[in-house]
């Protein structure tokens, strides 16, 4: 049944499995929907997609799958099959001539009649008797059938089904699906996504040696002695771009980090502008630095280290002995050479940039930085891909390209 | 089949009905997840009662072990226990202690369960219990006994989103997600708690409401029971309609940072920013 729409949403990207298809059938067997295409799509929602992050992706698959549907959709066939009966009454030559020359109330009284004669009949009973939805909305509606009962008819099975599109159509849920760039409404989900940093830490548990040493001093009274395992600190590091084109981007990564800080137990951060050179600033307006060398030479190696940044800017900036876009600054070394130091000294590294991955093929200095560093797009998507490629390790393997 | 209509007291969505519905009757867990506020522990609540059934809540905190939801075995207290010898301990059952899941899947008649906060445990707890959940059934080796559920419990589960849940658990419930209830869903769900409020307050109130719940840059936005607290204080004070349009009164029930609050307060009237490079915006860090 309507297969298509589970090719789709497979297409659209939506991780469904033939598991929860089955499972969506089995509701439909039960006629949970109630022949509504809305309930239909609240419904398959609910059992199809487990991520509120794909909704979206679901609206769009759904529309793809049912917005042109006037009466091909077997569903949609199911409610007019329930209407159909009625259909066929109102549109004989005989029922419209008679409708012609009766005055409204005979109409109605007419109607009602046929309704209640149809009923009453077997097949109708046997055919429609389980779509009691059907059934009691079609005698609701009885009192409009002198107007037009043909467009009043069709009118209902078309709003239901416009109904879903539209929901589907309205695409409430674009704002929570995970490849948007990241806004300030998500930060909440990525900071729990930034937990994952936290190493899983194990409750109190028993010290046996030590139980039994105290229960021997205790002449045979037993004693229990629980020890607290330590929870590994987990340490990071951020490095930020700040000013010029990260602009609009800086002051929310901050705040998103700055919260994170809470959480994790050491966490220490600095600022560069477009490339790091010899001077790592402590604030974001650089009016305080610290020497990069000394720095790197201090620190312990084993911190996360995650950078922040668009990679946007002019390759001399990289290549150049005074590349720096600041004309006051002055470096002695090109920032390629800053950037592979930094490199080398943490091991555990990755880059994060708020620019769509598409974009990164065609600027050459993105193209640079990705041969030194991991990069991931700041989405909630690549920003879990990204932290778990950091928590595994892998970016040591890290090859250019 | 039991069929939820939801309650007086308990104004649900049609949406998340269905969903209840489709859960009861597939007899498959109900993952809700939302923002906090959103009525997603309550929903369990009203479910016991809107179908007059026991209601077993399973509040999960971050030590909290999967093992524990099914049994625990008191070994301490049959070790203490022996030591004397006049008491009988072969028999082991007697130290065993059935946790909520166990007592939902023994309960003689179709039960509420609730695992309250599933994302506060550890990643690994919810893939502890998919076989659990799946069957309904679980064994206790020490004694050789199986648990298994005569009467499916319909099991809710709510997140906050803390962790992400993990796949082949997600696979095996069914999902709703608890938009945040538009101003009409709204009126109607404190009109429940608030029968005797002047409308016009009501309004003005959820105006302003609404407009305070615009500003992106809130560290933590008012929900809808910071609202009934709000709209308490607000009746309790006597506050006429129109000083709620002016000035805000207690605005602390509605945030709860000392940095949203400046936000707000020094917004002024109309002006609503995301995060824009204005001087205005940066005082906030």
């Amino acid at each position: 049944m309507f297969i298509n729409f589970f090719l789709n949403l497979k297409a659209k990207g939506v991780p469904v499995t033939l598991h929860e298809w089955l499972m969506l059938h089995r509701a439909l067997a039960a006629n949970l929907s109630d022949c509504s295409l809305t309930r239909f799509y609240h419904i398959a929602r609910s059992i199809l997609v487990k991520n509120e992050i794909h909704f979206d992706r679901y609206d769009v698959a759904f529309l793809d799958t049912f917005a042109g549907i006037e009466t091909t959709d077997e569903l949609l066939d199911r409610v007019l099959s329930c209407l159909r009966q009625t259909r066929d009454l109102q549109l004989t030559e005989e029922e419209k001539q008679e409708l012609d020359e009766l005055d409204l109330d005979e109409v109605l009284r007419n109607f009602e009649r046929q309704l209640i004669e149809q009923r009453n009949d077997k097949d109708y009973s046997s055919d429609y008797g389980g779509n009691r939805h059907i059934g009691t909305s079609g005698t609701s509606t009885q009192g409009a059938w002198g107007y037009n009962p043909a467009g009043i008819r069709i009118g209902q099975g078309k709003s239901r089904n416009k109904r879903a599109v539209q929901v589907a159509e309205r695409r409430a849920f674009k704002n929570y699906a995970g490849d948007r760039t990241l806004d300030t409404r998500q930060m909440k989900v990525a900071l729990s996504h930034l937990r994952s940093l936290l190493p899983a830490g194990e409750g109190e548990r028993l010290n046996v040696d030590a139980t039994i040493d105290a229960t021997c001093k205790n002449a045979g009274e037993i004693e229990l002695i629980w020890e607290t395992k330590v929870k590994k600190a987990s340490k990071v590091i951020l490095l930020m771009d700040v000013g010029g084109s990260m602009t609009p981007y800086s002051e929310m990564v901050e705040r998103l980090f700055s919260a994170a800080a809470s959480q994790i137990s050491r966490f220490k951060h600095f600022y560069f502008h477009n490339c790091i050179y010899q001077d790592l600033r402590t604030d974001m307006d650089g009016n305080s630095t610290i020497p990069t060398l000394d720095y790197l030479k201090a620190e312990e190696t084993d911190y996360k280290v995650i950078i922040v940044g668009d990679a946007e800017m002019a390759p001399s900036e990289l290549t150049w002995v005074n590349g720096a876009v600041d004309y006051w600054y002055y470096n002695d070394e090109p920032g390629l050479t800053w950037l592979q130091r930094v490199r080398d000294t943490f091991p555990d590294i990755i880059w994060l940039n708020p620019l769509y991955s598409h974009r990164w093929r065609s600027i050459k200095s993105v193209r640079m930085i990705r041969e030194i560093f991991p990069m991931f797009e700041l989405t909630l998507e690549g920003l879990d891909e990204g932290i778990r490629f950091l928590m595994q390790g892998k970016s040591r393997l890290h090859q250019a390209g | 089949m039991d069929h939820f209509k939801g309650t007086d007291d308990y104004v649900i969505s049609p949406e998340l009905r269905d969903s209840v519905n489709v859960s009861i009757s597939l007899g498959r867990p109900l993952v809700v997840k939302g923002e906090p506020g959103t009525g997603k522990t309550l929903l369990a609540h009203a479910i016991a009662r809107g179908l007059d059934k026991k209601l077993f809540i399973w509040n999960i905190k971050s030590t909290t072990k999967a093992q524990e939801g099914l049994y625990v075995y008191d070994t301490v207290k049959r070790l203490n226990d022996a030591r004397f010898g006049d008491q009988d301990v072969s028999d082991i059952s007697q130290y065993i202690k059935l946790g909520k899941l166990g007592e939902a899947f023994a309960s003689k008649e179709q039960v509420v369960l609730i695992i309250d906060e599933i994302d506060k445990a550890e990643l690994e707890f919810p893939n502890d219990l998919l076989n659990e959940l799946d069957e309904m059934s679980f064994y206790i080796p020490e004694t050789g006994e199986t648990i298994t559920a005569e009467h499916r419990p319909i099991v809710i589960i709510t997140s906050n989103s803390e962790k992400e849940l993990p796949d082949p658990f997600l696979r095996r419930c069914v999902f709703h997600y608890i938009e945040f209830p538009d101003q009409d869903l709204m009126e109607e769900i404190v009109r429940v708690h608030f029968p005797s409020l002047e409308t016009k307050v009501l309004r003005e109130a959820l105006k302003k409401f609404y407009w305070v719940r615009r500003f992106d840059m809130l560290r933590k936005k008012p929900s809808t029971s910071e609202l009934i607290d709000w709209l308490q204080a607000l009746q309790i004070g006597g506050i006429p309609s129109k000083k709620i349009t002016k000035e805000l009164p207690f605005l602390g029930t509605l945030l709860k940072k000392k940095e949203d609050i400046d936000l707000v307060q020094n917004s002024g009237d109309t002006p609503h920013y995301s995060y824009t490079t204005s001087k205005r915006s940066r005082r906030v860090y």
